[in-house]
């Protein structure tokens, strides 16, 4: 047995359960009587049995939908059997079809894939059985973190494996257009949903009663991935709403008494999707789903991905969270069938539970001792001595568990060991030559590539390596913002950090998890980790390095330091941008090709600024600080931008101007 | 059909301080009802009931212990008997005022300042109130007791409290299961308890508008008899109404059982005469309505004593029914039945009464009542049929009317109990369930013998919304217990009492073994606490009958808003400037 002991390392640290490697059971044994054995989860004890079929009328006949229908076809002037009729349409598009022989397909033939890619799967069995317990208790909502198209698959597979009952998962369209696959899915639990259908009314009433019809019957538990995507850079998501909503709502119009949300912690010693999300940050469009393209992704099979973590969150019960914050009798006065929007309440609430369940699957993201190296090897374009990158990934080690990073070591293993295995194991992305150890960055792979295709190689070597970095961002992120803030205050009064500890955070609240009005709170947190480090010591008004504070201080800011480089390129891209009607769609292209030729002209060292993610996040934060504004002509969106706030915030961020105070005011 | 009340001669007369204690010297002063009839487990383990007033008394109850125990997880070695007598030096000495008992003596009142008459009249039946007597805890009792035996003995004493400044506290049946007879404990001012047991005579009787004149403080089930014996009866049956007083139902918008035909209180008083510090608020007529700006009974009805004493109603009677039938129906499961009362409420042809029992309370009449010769026929044909005997629950029903319409009546609500699943189940099964309605409060006291405590709350509630608060709040109970350390899990029941077009009444009855609590009561209202909310949040009423008192104060604003709150105190405010009707109910 492969098991994994995490040592808190103070007490305000979390004890993590331990890991079980489910795969060695399926080495030992048939895969084709385990498919076929005998299946019979735990169920919820209020369950009311109900086929696929049966669902539909019930979504049907409800009065919510009833009632939607009625609305849509007096507004639209159709007749109510025509709006009927449309409904009962996207129901079907919509509607899963599971079924147990699929599903024992699946538990077949993944059984022989997941053995060949993993060298494990290590799951927890406490957070099993708590789910165990949950499922029989009140209705239960599984949010899986999303990295992988293998998420899905893989929560199905083990639900199965530890017979639990199956969930019904949200999926996008997309997924259906795949011939067969998408019929297959569906039979194995899938539900499709359009990507938008924001004013569609009908769509949404059925959308949403039929989740909540599974819901309140306790049918089966609901699947969602709060992130709504893929997160392509394997940083968490800002989480999504809607479907939160939908799930919460019948618990706060009483419907049910509560609801268990499960935060699921899916991580991957090496992604399949790694050089494909890394290629799409930087602008091939992502390959439409189809069949042939996973028939063509056999290649993967051949390969070793390591060993994949899946960690069951502690049940949160909805009452509790929602104990003192909504005013369930608010629900009182309407009928529960007429859709009400969320109040402002109700979505402040949704907001920041969303948040708090993002940042419980983060916590429980397992950490290789890869995502140590990477991020060293990040930091030092020019590579490193074997010997020092292992003594530096020793000393991350310590400072990432004081942090409270979750770190699958090998137990009594050499760190030199350690760091050769993980070496091997990514070496499509490094070159290791005489001791000498670098990402594969330099060796440009043909020779009459242009030099825009020996930038674009570069950076795709060096996203894939900061997706590996960013999986444990969220362990130094406040620290690291202290960090940056300390040093361009310029200044050791506590207000004048906090004020640019705020700034940076306020800045970067669309780039990382940091939830909203958490402002103070994550203030000290960084403040305490970093004093229990002995980095600072924190006096009543001032905040003051320690002698020895200073590496880990440099450290922490070099973590954010591409980041902060990626927000001044957009920043410096708008304010050079003399197209005073820059689309929306033109934004991407044009921070592309500027950082581009930064680039080439050797101004800009950081690949990263060539990330869309990064130039997206970096515009919604510009939107948010009202720098620039969206306008609408014609069909296009324009952006209109403020070309001196733009320019200070990009000052700011540069740690140019040492006082915030005017453009804060201005902002 | 009730129950022969002992050889009580309600003195109808100025009489004796011995005789105006007469009902507190048949009725425990630490438990519900009559000294002479309790439940309690024999040498054998058996419980039997004592007395000879009901027809379960004197019966054995061979299975209640193991539904006791099995239920409670207590046990007949664990006793927590009750203290067995007053000890009189509890009772603090009493605030009298002088000059204002010199003036109710020179009127020729009977007033008392007996520390038993005082307890007595110091509680109602709430947990905390029978709990601490129990233990012998006396709290703040009223000073002295004034009986009034006629309206101008009231405006005697009322007039005289406001000249004296003295607190009046009306009492009547002293049922209140909402705090509302406490006395509060910031007030500095001589308590007078104003016992209205008295005034207890039928004025007159109309026959041509069949309306009846009545003292306010007569009891429910003499005013019954009283008027069954002219050929008469109100219909007016609240569970209490043992003990209750007519006064006490206007004051608190009493529920009567058979609601359906009669109407609750305020469908049943043509016209209320009350004193206040103002003087006597009344109609001027007995027309059967009137479009006079907002009714002015609305301000008497529901007012917990907080603006004068109601000495006098003037109720609608009805003849007695020629014919009345008890019925029974088995669901196969709650949400059947609640459908099935729901679809009679819309068809408007609600028996009497209908009542629906969840399983736990259908699970208890089942080992209690030992109705197992009979049972075990039903449940047998009832399994076959697919019943789950852990599911299935029970309507019990009361027709009453003419014969023939009874029996028509019938037919059409077993019709539709058929469309939900239901199946008859026999006319004694029914009976035994109204049975039960009045031995239920004897039961608590049997209980808190041996570590178990428990009460019954109520709300009314839209009929959409019915089995999610019946389940919601039945949960909250258990989590609650669970949270605060209660060993097992609590009884936790609700059950279906009245249906109305828009919505229904539900009760719910609670009770847990709170062996190993060091504070039990405190437990105990934090769990009613927390139901309340829960019944709130699901959007349930702040109460259907039991009324507001002190002990749901809290959440009036929130029922009623603040303008609404607003209006009511601005009533009182008006009509008893001084707070001589002090006893702090309701605002």
């Amino acid at each position: 047995m492969f098991s994994v002991f995490i040592q808190p390392r103070h007490p305000v640290l979390k004890k993590r359960d331990d890991f079980e490697d489910v795969l060695e059971e399926r080495r030992r044994s048939s895969d084709l009587r385990y498919a076929l054995r005998c299946y019979t989860p735990t169920l919820y004890k209020g369950l009311v049995p109900c086929k696929a079929s049966m669902l539909k009328s019930i979504v049907l006949q409800s009065d919510h939908l009833q009632y939607v229908i009625k609305q849509v076809s007096s507004e639209s002037g159709d007749s109510a059997e025509c709006v009927a009729e449309e409904a009962s349409l996207i129901l079907d598009e919509m509607a899963h079809r599971l079924q147990l022989s699929t599903i024992r397909f699946f538990a077949f033939t993944l059984s022989k894939a997941f053995k060949r890619l993993f060298r494990s799967v290590c799951v927890n069995e406490e957070g099993i059985q708590r789910l165990q317990q949950a499922v029989q208790e009140h209705p239960v909502v599984l949010l899986p973190s999303h990295r992988s198209y293998m998420d899905f698959l893989m929560m199905s597979y083990l639900l199965y494996m530890c017979d639990l009952p199956l969930p019904v998962i949200a999926a996008g369209m997309d997924f259906m257009s795949m011939k067969f696959v998408g019929e297959m899915l569906r039979m194995s639990g899938a539900f499709f949903i359009r990507r938008s259908f924001g004013g569609d009314k009908l769509y949404w009433a059925v959308f949403s009663e039929y989740v909540k019809t599974m819901l309140r019957n306790g049918y089966a538990p609901v699947e969602f991935f709060l992130e709504g995507t893929r997160s392509r850079t394997c940083k968490s998501l800002t989480p999504k709403m809607g479907l939160l909503n939908i799930v919460m709502e019948p618990f706060f119009k009483g419907e049910l008494f509560d609801v268990n949300l499960v935060p699921v912690s899916i991580s991957y010693e090496r992604i399949l999707e790694e050089s494909l999300y890394a290629r799409e940050l930087l602008g091939v469009p992502k390959p439409k789903e189809s069949t042939s393209g996973l028939l063509k992704a056999r290649r993967v099979l051949s390969e070793d991905y390591g060993s994949m973590h899946v960690y069951f969150g502690h049940p949160v019960s909805l009452r509790s969270l929602a104990e003192g914050k909504i005013n369930r009798s608010q629900y009182n006065l309407l009928p529960r069938y007429i859709p009400q929007k969320p109040r402002v309440d109700t979505h402040e609430f949704l907001n920041d539970a969303a948040f708090r369940l993002v940042r419980i699957q983060e916590e429980n993201m397992v950490l290789k001792p890869w995502v140590l190296i990477a991020t060293l090897l990040l930091q030092n374009p020019d590579g490193l001595e074997l010997s020092f990158l292992t003594e530096q990934t020793d000393w991350l080690r310590h400072l990432a568990l004081a942090f409270g990073a979750f770190l699958d070591w090998p137990n009594h293993e050499a760190c030199s060991e350690v760091v050769s295995c993980s070496l091997a194991l990514h070496r499509h992305l490094l070159s290791v030559s005489a001791g000498h150890v670098q990402l594969n960055v330099t060796d440009a792979p043909q020779d009459e590539t242009t030099p825009e295709e020996a930038v674009f190689h570069r950076a795709v070597v060096v996203l894939s390596c900061a997706s590996y970095r960013n999986q444990i961002l969220h362990v130094f992120l406040r620290p690291a913002l202290l960090a940056v803030a300390m040093q361009s205050a310029n200044s050791n009064r506590k207000d004048d950090v906090y004020n640019c500890f705020n700034f940076l955070r306020n800045m970067f609240s669309n780039e990382f998890i940091l939830c909203p009005g958490d402002s103070v709170q994550d203030f000290e947190e960084a403040c305490y980790l970093l004093m229990k480090r002995g980095v600072l010591q924190v006096l009543e008004h001032e905040i003051v390095m320690s002698a020895s504070g200073h590496s880990t201080l440099a450290f922490l800011c070099s973590v954010l330091d591409p980041f902060l480089q990626g927000y001044q390129v957009v920043c410096r891209c708008l304010c050079e941008e003399t197209n005073e009607n820059l689309t929306e769609k033109e934004f991407i292209p044009a921070v592309r090709s500027f950082a581009l030729k930064l680039i080439l002209a050797g101004r800009l060292k950081c690949c990263e600024a060539l990330s869309s993610d990064l130039q997206k996040n970096a515009l919604a934060a510009l939107l948010r600080l009202k720098a620039v504004r969206k306008v609408k002509v014609g069909d296009q969106v324009t952006l209109k931008v403020n070309k001196i706030a733009v320019n200070s915030l990009e000052d700011t961020l540069g740690g140019k101007i040492p006082t915030l105070k005017p453009i804060l005011a201005r902002l | 059909m009730w129950y022969v009340m002992g050889k009580v001669r309600r003195a109808t007369f100025r009489t004796s301080i011995r005789s105006l204690s007469l009902r507190q010297e048949i009725m425990k002063w630490n438990g519900w009802g009559y000294s002479d009839s309790r439940f309690l487990f024999n040498k054998k383990g058996q419980a039997e009931f004592t007395g000879k007033r009901y027809r379960l008394s004197g019966l054995i109850l061979p299975s209640l212990k193991d539904w006791f125990e099995g239920t409670f997880g207590a046990n007949l070695q664990h006793r927590s008997p009750a203290t067995p007598s007053l000890n009189l030096s509890a009772v603090a000495p009493p605030n009298l005022n002088q000059p204002f008992v010199e003036d109710l003596k020179a009127a020729g009142l009977a007033v008392s300042h007996d520390p038993e008459d005082r307890v007595f009249r110091a509680h109602g039946h709430c947990l905390h109130e029978v709990f601490a007597l129990r233990e012998g805890r006396i709290g703040r009792v009223p000073d002295m007791v004034v009986w009034p035996s006629c309206h101008s003995d009231v405006e005697k004493i009322v007039e005289l409290a406001c000249k004296h400044n003295v607190c009046l506290i009306p009492y009547g049946g002293g049922t209140s299961v909402s705090s509302a007879l406490e006395c509060p404990r910031e007030e500095t001012r001589s308590i007078v308890s104003l016992d209205t047991s008295q005034m207890s005579r039928i004025l007159w009787i109309d026959e041509k508008n069949l309306t009846a004149h009545v003292e306010a403080g007569i009891i429910g089930q003499d005013l019954e008899r009283q008027l069954n014996e002219r050929g008469y009866c109100t219909g007016h049956e609240p569970d209490s109404m043992e003990f209750s007083s007519l006064g006490g139902w206007v004051a608190t918008r009493a529920s009567g059982m058979k609601k359906n035909i009669y109407g609750n209180i305020e469908d049943l008083v043509v016209h209320i005469k009350m004193v206040t510090p103002r003087g006597v608020i009344e109609k001027s007529c007995l027309g059967p309505r009137m479009s006079t700006g907002p009714d002015i009974h609305h301000f008497i009805l529901g007012s917990e004593g907080t603006l004068g004493v109601v000495t006098e109603v003037t109720l609608k009677i009805r003849p007695i029914p020629e014919y009345q039938k008890y019925g029974s129906v088995v669901f196969p499961n709650f949400q059947q039945g609640v459908a099935c009362l729901r679809e009679v409420a819309r068809q408007r042809c609600a028996p009497a009464s209908i009542r629906l029992m969840d399983n736990e309370q259908f699970q208890f009449g089942e080992f209690c009542f030992s109705l197992i010769l009979l049972n075990f026929f039903l449940l047998k044909n009832f399994c076959f049929k697919g019943f789950d005997p852990q599911h299935l629950c029970v309507a019990t029903l009361l027709f009453e009317g003419d014969r023939g319409k009874v029996l028509q009546h019938e037919k059409q609500v077993y019709d539709i109990a058929a469309k939900f699943g239901g199946l008859a189940a026999g006319e004694d099964n029914g009976q035994r369930g109204y049975m039960l309605t009045f031995v239920i409060a004897y039961l608590r006291d049997l209980g808190m013998d041996y570590y178990v405590i428990g009460e019954s709350f109520e709300t009314s509630v839209p009929w959409d919304r019915v089995l999610d608060l019946c389940r919601n709040v039945k949960e909250r109970i258990v989590r609650e217990c669970k949270e605060r350390g209660v060993q097992c899990p609590p009884l936790s029941t609700s059950r279906v009492t009245q249906t109305y077009d828009a919505g229904a009444c539900v009760y719910f009855y609670f009770a847990f073994n709170y062996r190993g609590l060091s504070d039990p009561v405190h437990v105990y209202e934090q769990v009613e606490h927390a139901a309340r909310e829960e019944i709130l949040a699901n959007g349930g009423s702040l109460s259907h009958h039991h009324g507001v008192g002190k002990l749901r104060k809290e959440w009036m604003k929130e029922s009623v808003s603040g303008v609404g709150l607003g209006m009511l105190k601005s009533v009182k405010e008006y009509v008893d400037p001084q707070n001589i009707f002090g006893n702090r109910n309701l605002l």
